[in-house]
């Protein structure tokens, strides 16, 4: 069935494609469709949730992580200040290996408030031990909601689906939204190996000695790198079911390209367009498309990328007082390549706060990254900034 | 009540373990070991941080015969509506789900999720066990420690000078179904309002004052000592309330003066007469009020 909807409902749909049995959630611009969505749909049957209103953001996750640790499917949504609020328990999540989906609509952190796009909130959150999807467009938001449950529990860990504020989530796309049957041929019912269980007690979380936490640290890492195994796993089966496959990362007419650039989110849309604008015109140019934040698509990125002179790296986001985050992971990925092969990394900031970053900034970039840089300076352009 | 009768009361079977880290005169060991008699097996117990995050043993242990999901400082009432959720979710109605909170995760930094939580009437039982200070950390003064009381941040001239929070009143004014005090010093008193409250669904509520040895500076064998007292001077009287509205006093105190629960703990040491007369005048305001809102 082809439906023309929004980023967010395209999440609300994934939900209940995916039969959540938990929804514990707050209300935050521009997330809160989300959430509305899934309580009509509770309201009326379509989907058999217990549906969970709190009182903040920081009792969302902990419902979702008391839900999780009893064998369900939990879901939240949220976004900015809202996920900024979760963080102590996004540890808890993941360090308790526990396999819940939320939905972050990226949105700019405050002072000053805004509700506009950029992806400091969940870059934020890069160390919680979550797997991070950044999603491009509305379909992919919804394969990408249902995915995230198999493969958050199928490694035992939560699964974090970003998009991007107003671009995505208020957007409305042509959407094919899967029959709920083929979906449940692909997702079955959520079977938790430990949970708490009055025929099994347990006791999970407890105080934890320097003797076993590295080694409970060491499991979650082990987890993170199982993910790309399943989440190619994942992505097969989907494609045999759907007819669609978005990858930890893609890439665009990389193969002559003398300058590659490196985006996620919906900037990369605009790129794909320029891509082929200046393809049109002789420019050998490239694009990668990086939806696997966390993990670190690491050695998908130098096959990719290994031998491309230049690489541009466009960033939503700012670590202050160091660079963006993208360029930041990807000048240490590609660090270990020989000399010869490794690409020089520019690192460009756009966007923040939802500023548009539109084909004109993306030709500029372009222009200087052909350009010599300046010798010893080492700091990102920000670009369509006023001066 | 005789021993024959307490026997009678209160169930054999035993859901907590020896070999728990409490320390000796504990009144927290106490009330989880009577608590989990009266509840049963087919309990899930969730657990903020508190005294008994270490009580319960450290990883792989348990001291508890039932499920234990540990849980931050500030989620018990939340993460417990999601345990329960759960549960719903999957067909289990039967189960009961405990939040077992220390003062300071109930009165404090966990207050806003639990009346969230009493809002939505969630199914669980909230169990507060008040040891008066937030004792695992060692000894830091929290909103229910009481007027008068040295505790690590309210020393010398500067012990607390403000009152205790009425967390009762507080929860019954959320209209939920089941609010009452209990102390381990009264066991019966104690497991026939866990039972209650067990037989009841929403969100019910049990304020248990836990005397802490080590934190109110008192001998390891006095805690139910110090438990009786704390009822019959009226400090701590034992009541219940239904849908917010109808108070009870379950135990008539006789009415002793404050002073010698208070001269028996170290905590009170440095007051003057004066100041322990303030405190008896406050006790006995507090009481004319619960009396007037009981006999209505």
């Amino acid at each position: 069935m082809k439906k023309v909807i929004v980023g967010n409902h395209a999440v609300s749909w994934g939900v209940k494609l995916a039969r959540a049995e938990v929804v514990a959630a707050y209300p935050i611009t521009p997330q809160t469709q989300i959430v509305e969505e899934l309580a009509e749909m509770c309201a009326d049957g379509r989907l058999a949730a217990r549906y969970i209103k709190v009182e903040s953001e920081h009792s969302a996750m902990a419902a979702c992580i008391g839900a999780s640790a009893a064998g369900a499917r939990a879901f939240t949504a949220t976004s900015s200040q809202g996920l900024l609020l979760m963080h102590e328990l996004l540890h808890w999540a993941s360090l308790g290996r526990l396999p819940i989906v939320l939905a972050d609509i990226n949105r700019a952190v405050a002072p000053g408030w805004s509700i506009w796009t950029d992806q400091n909130d969940t870059l934020a959150q890069r160390d919680t031990g979550w797997v991070q999807l950044y999603c491009e467009n509305n379909q992919e938001v919804l394969d990408t909601t249902v995915q995230a449950f198999q493969l958050a529990e199928k490694v035992n860990l939560p699964v974090m689906v970003v998009l991007d504020a107003f671009f995505l989530s208020h957007t409305s796309e042509p959407v094919d939204i899967p029959e709920a049957a083929e979906v449940d041929a692909f997702l079955g019912r959520r079977e938790a190996e430990l949970k708490l269980d009055v025929n099994d007690p347990r006791a999970f979380g407890a105080l934890t000695r320097p003797d076993v936490y590295m080694e409970m640290r060491l499991r979650q890492q082990e987890a993170m790198r199982d993910v790309f195994a399943a989440w190619s796993g994942i992505e097969a089966n989907w494609e045999k079911h759907f007819g669609r496959r978005w990858g930890a990362i893609e890439t665009y007419r990389t193969d002559d390209a003398e300058l590659v650039l490196v985006t996620s989110g919906t900037i990369t849309s605009t790129t794909r367009y320029v891509v082929d604008r200046q393809r049109e015109a002789g420019r050998r140019l490239g694009l990668v498309k990086v939806k696997m934040f966390r993990p670190f698509p690491t050695e998908l990125l130098r096959r990719a990328l290994a031998g491309v002179p230049r690489v541009a790296v466009l960033d939503r986001n700012i670590s202050p007082g160091h660079s963006g985050i993208f360029a930041e992971e990807l000048r240490a990925a590609l660090y270990d390549l020989p000399e010869e092969r490794r690409p020089r990394v520019d690192g460009y900031v756009v966007g923040l706060g939802g500023r548009d970053v539109t084909p004109d900034v993306l030709e500029e970039i372009i222009g200087l990254g052909s350009a010599p840089k300046p010798a010893g300076d080492p700091e990102d352009l920000w670009v369509g900034v006023k001066s | 009540m005789s021993q024959t009768l307490l026997r009678n009361s209160i169930p054999q079977a035993e859901l907590m373990e020896s070999g728990h880290l409490a320390c000796p005169g504990c009144g927290a060991a106490l009330a989880m070991r009577l608590v989990l008699k009266a509840l049963g097996e087919k309990t899930i117990v969730t657990l903020p941080a508190c005294c008994w995050s270490i009580i319960a043993g450290p990883w792989p242990q348990s001291s508890l015969k039932v499920p234990l999901f540990h849980t931050a400082f500030e989620t018990g009432a939340s993460a417990a509506s999601g345990i329960k959720a759960a549960l719903q979710a999957r067909g289990d109605d039967e189960t009961t789900v405990v939040a077992w909170a220390g003062d300071g995760g109930t009165f404090d930094i966990g207050l806003q999720a639990l009346s969230g939580a009493a809002e939505r009437n969630e199914d669980f039982i909230y169990v507060c066990y008040d040891n008066e200070a937030y004792m695992n950390t060692g000894i830091q003064r929290s909103s229910a420690t009481p007027f008068g009381a040295w505790t690590t941040t309210t020393p010398g001239d500067a012990w607390k000078h403000d009152k205790k929070k009425d967390i009762l009143q507080i929860l019954a004014a959320h209209g939920i179904p089941y609010a009452a005090t209990a102390t381990v010093a009264y066991p019966d008193d104690l497991v026939a309002k866990v039972k209650k409250a067990k037989s009841i669904r929403g969100t019910r509520f049990l304020h248990l004052l836990a005397p802490c040895p080590p934190g109110w500076k008192s001998a390891d064998d006095d805690t139910i000592q110090l438990g009786r007292m704390a009822v019959h001077s009226r400090v701590f009287p034992l009541v219940e309330v239904e849908n917010g509205q109808d108070w009870r006093i379950t135990m008539e105190p006789d009415g002793d003066p404050v002073g010698p629960y208070l001269r028996r703990q170290g905590r009170f040491r440095h007051l003057s007469e004066e100041q322990v007369g303030t405190i008896q005048a406050q006790v006995d305001a507090r009481w004319e009020v619960l009396k007037r809102r009981a006999s209505r």
